[in-house]
């Protein structure tokens, strides 16, 4: 099982929505299709929704903290939204939930950033 | 009874996948609990990443040895390589620490896998590669047979 990616744009706002599995060999195609939205739009914030993530490591962590990193220097925020426990285990134990915030959907992530 | 089970594959990443569903394939026979299947898969997956990532710096020559030993409810396992090793030990199994950043890496491999697994002992000597021992106890869900 590997990992689908789609994204999609909301006035600033970049939705990235996972299906499957985020590990190290996922993360690289991840993170180079992120960066080239990043990049090429003007993005302010991202909402991340794990919702059909199925699995995830440490490097999932490493990837996100580095868009994290990425739109933080126009001060973006970023929400990661409808998570396993499993994968919020993972946030808890690193403290990423100290710089991301956490939401139950997609749609309250939207709405706290100000889009829906 | 002990029953064994062993893997030799290439340090390829899209080898990470295949080493963590065997892994969890094999110790479905003792009828693991969800939770705990995901727990052994991330800690394969940390370990195996490990290797490739840092033991042989992305090089697909290199090998990763895995074994599995069941033994009642224990699950033993050894995550193995032939690589650079780890110059500091005691520095990498702190969280959050890196040698590599410039790569996305989050410092939190051999973190999750002592909090995921009950024991872990890591060996490691500088041009030799690094050995990683797990231990875990699975809880009995089985039902009583009166």
């Amino acid at each position: 099982m590997s990992l689908i990616i789609e994204m999609e744009t909301k006035n600033r706002v970049l939705c990235i929505r996972l299906k499957g599995e985020l590990d190290h060999h996922t993360a690289a195609k991840l993170k180079q299709q992120a960066e080239s939205v990043l990049e090429k739009q003007e993005i302010k914030h991202i909402v991340l929704n794990l919702e059909e993530l199925t699995f995830m490591d440490s490097s999932g962590l490493g990837v996100i903290l580095g868009r994290y990193n990425q739109i933080k220097k126009n001060k973006g925020e970023m929400v990661v939204c409808a998570i396993s426990p499993s994968v919020k285990r993972l946030f808890d134990m690193s403290g990423l939930f100290k710089i991301i915030k956490l939401d139950i959907s997609e749609e309250n992530a939207l709405q706290r950033l100000g889009v829906a | 009874m002990k029953n064994k089970m062993e893997l030799t594959f290439s340090a390829l990443s899209q080898n990470e996948s295949f080493a963590r569903v065997s892994v969890a394939s094999f110790i479905a026979q003792l009828d693991p609990t969800l939770d705990e299947l995901t727990e052994i898969k991330t800690v394969v997956s940390e370990g195996v990443t490990n290797s490739i990532i840092h033991g042989y710096e992305n090089d697909p020559t290199g090998v990763v040895y895995i074994s599995v030993v069941l033994e009642e409810d224990m699950v033993e396992l050894e995550i193995r390589d032939e690589g650079l090793g780890i110059e500091d030990l005691d520095e990498a199994l702190q969280p959050l620490y890196t040698t590599k950043p410039e790569l996305e890496r989050s410092g939190m491999g051999f973190t999750i896998m002592e909090n995921f697994m009950d024991e872990m002992h890591v060996i490691s000597h500088k041009g030799e590669g690094t050995i990683i021992r797990l231990k875990k106890h699975l809880t009995k869900t089985k039902a009583l047979c009166n």
